[in-house]
């Protein structure tokens, strides 16, 4: 028999609440409640949601830095997989029925306009962490390579952020939240890096 | 008769392990419930932007005054045969800032708006300026509807039967004196009614303006209704400015101060984002937002998106307004 891990209902409970968001906005869609602009709500709610995962992502280390915590570094994987999944969501609901796939008027979007270009990018270098996510891809690649290619996870919520910003009217409150949240996160990391530098014995000649 | 069964046999007992496991097992059934509970509530709290459900009473929108009937001296004078957004909706996806920057938010706030007694000051360069009460006001005006295409800047579109009188009608009243080449509109200023005046968001009050021409155009009405009867809070009561032919934040609500004067006024969203946001400010497909394109719109209650027209539609009666003027520049 195959002895469960420690805390076996985790990863669980947080694969069912991270399907909610999902349920909610297909529940309302069927039920008419997503508002006069259901498009644009759904459009708006499955990219934020995207933004949410990909920060939390990054918080796992830094909850280990702090607090000694281990399980949400068995989490990151399974955060930045639905980060990936909602993003992706997030754009085929762009693509198909927001511009209904018209390519010229998607190009156009994607090349002139700069909110969508860095959420574009966001969304593209996404992909490449998600297909590696998996043990084998990690053995494959070797891990300092594999490694060096998901220091982008880094860099898809910035441009996340930057896409919230540069597309909200005015009320920059949520965007500045997020922003917020992140910049913590990344200087929890610079300050990590920064101590393991220092505090390392120096190495002989 | 055999003995009284005084213990189970030895068989039926659960075994101490197996025990175990189902407490465990009870155990790791309510903490997954709690952990997806938590996470799902979580993430649908930051979906509403980390605010908390409205409460019920304030989810259906609508005052009781929005009930009343108007009585409407004139019909289709200017109308289109487009289908008619829902009442729901163009009460309920307002852009209404003073109450909120969240499309369902005016819905949800503007019962706070105390719509009488509401005064209405017209002054400036005008022969017989007035301090005027809503209701006298409404004595001046018979009301007609008017059927008007209405597009957002943010590429969003309705067509809405609105209730109202012509701007011209009340301008010409009150004897615009020969220097009058602006007219400029306030809308209430009072953090009471407008909680959301609080935060800096704009620049309050809500200010807006035409040029003199604009303003007498035929096409430019003071709105006090929608479908016949009394205008919602949350779309502008009780007096409002529409003007088809122009992005929607133009429409300046709940007006309390016309003023005529010899220089361009101050606009709001010109004065927060002015490589954004125009003086002028007439729907142009071929002029994009610096952020996005205007070249198609969504027609609310509509799947595909529809191209834009020049002036909304209403070139025909307005673009002689800007004969000569680069419109790229003065957007």
């Amino acid at each position: 028999m195959r002895r469960a891990g420690p805390l076996p209902w985790l990863k669980p409970g947080v694969f069912v609440g991270a399907l909610v968001p999902l349920a909610a906005i297909l529940f309302r869609a069927w039920r008419g409640e997503l508002g006069a602009n259901p498009i644009a709500q759904a459009l708006n709610q499955l990219g934020l949601i995207a933004l949410v995962f990909l920060v939390a992502a990054l918080a796992c280390t830094p909850l280990k830095a702090f607090f000694g915590w281990t399980w949400p570094i068995r989490l990151r994987r399974m955060l930045g997989l639905f980060g990936f999944f909602y993003a992706l969501l997030h754009v085929s609901t762009y693509a198909a029925l927001d511009q209904v796939l018209d390519w010229h008027a998607i190009w156009e979007d994607v090349t002139k306009r700069k909110f969508i270009f860095v959420g574009f990018t966001a969304f593209v270098l996404l992909v490449p962490l998600a297909a590696t996510s998996t043990r084998g891809a990690l053995k494959r690649l070797g891990y300092a390579r594999w490694k060096r290619l998901h220091r982008l996870a880094y860099v898809t919520p910035v441009l996340g952020v930057m896409h919230f910003t540069w597309r909200v009217k005015k009320d920059m409150t949520e965007p500045a939240a997020y922003a917020l949240v992140l910049g913590a996160l990344l200087l929890v990391r610079v300050v990590i890096y920064l101590r393991a530098r220092t505090s390392a014995p120096l190495q002989p000649e | 008769m055999g003995r009284l069964a005084k213990d189970p046999p030895a068989s039926e007992i659960t075994p101490e392990g197996l025990y175990m496991r189902r407490r465990e097992f009870m155990r790791n059934a309510v903490l997954f419930t709690a952990t997806s509970a938590g996470v799902g509530g979580s993430l649908l709290w930051l979906m509403r932007g980390g605010r908390a459900e409205p409460r019920p009473s304030e989810r259906a929108g609508g005052t009781d005054a929005s009930e009343q009937q108007l009585t409407i001296a004139r019909y289709g004078s200017y109308t289109t045969d487009e289908l008619l957004t829902p009442y729901r909706d163009i009460t309920s996806y307002n852009n209404f800032y003073e109450f909120g920057t969240d499309k369902s938010d005016p819905a949800e706030q503007a019962h706070a708006l105390r719509l009488r007694p509401w005064t209405v000051r017209i002054e400036g360069e005008v022969h017989r300026p007035q301090i005027v009460d809503m209701d006298q006001l409404l004595g001046w005006v018979p009301l007609e509807e008017r059927i008007y295409r209405m597009r957002c800047v943010e590429a969003w579109s309705m067509v809405i039967p609105w209730v109202g009188f012509r701007l011209g009608d009340l301008l010409q009243r009150v004897e615009p004196t020969s220097r009058a080449k602006y007219v400029a509109f306030t809308t209430l200023l009072d953090a009471e009614q407008m909680p959301e005046q609080r935060r800096h968001l704009l620049d309050w009050p809500y200010v807006e303006g035409l040029r003199i021409d604009e303003a007498m155009h035929p096409l430019t009405i003071l709105a006090v209704g929608l479908y016949g009867k009394v205008l919602p809070s949350q779309n502008g009561a009780p007096l409002r400015l529409v003007v088809p032919w122009k992005y929607g934040f133009k429409g300046i609500k709940s007006i309390v101060k016309i003023h005529l004067t010899e220089e361009q006024p101050p606009t709001t969203w010109n004065l927060a984002v002015p490589h954004e946001y125009g003086f002028y400010a007439n729907v142009n497909p071929a002029v994009d937002h610096p952020r996005w394109s205007q070249a198609t719109e969504r027609r609310i209650g509509e799947f595909r998106r529809r191209p834009t027209l020049p002036f909304n539609g209403y070139a025909e009666q307005v673009a002689e307004l800007y004969a000569g003027m680069d419109l790229r520049r003065f957007f």
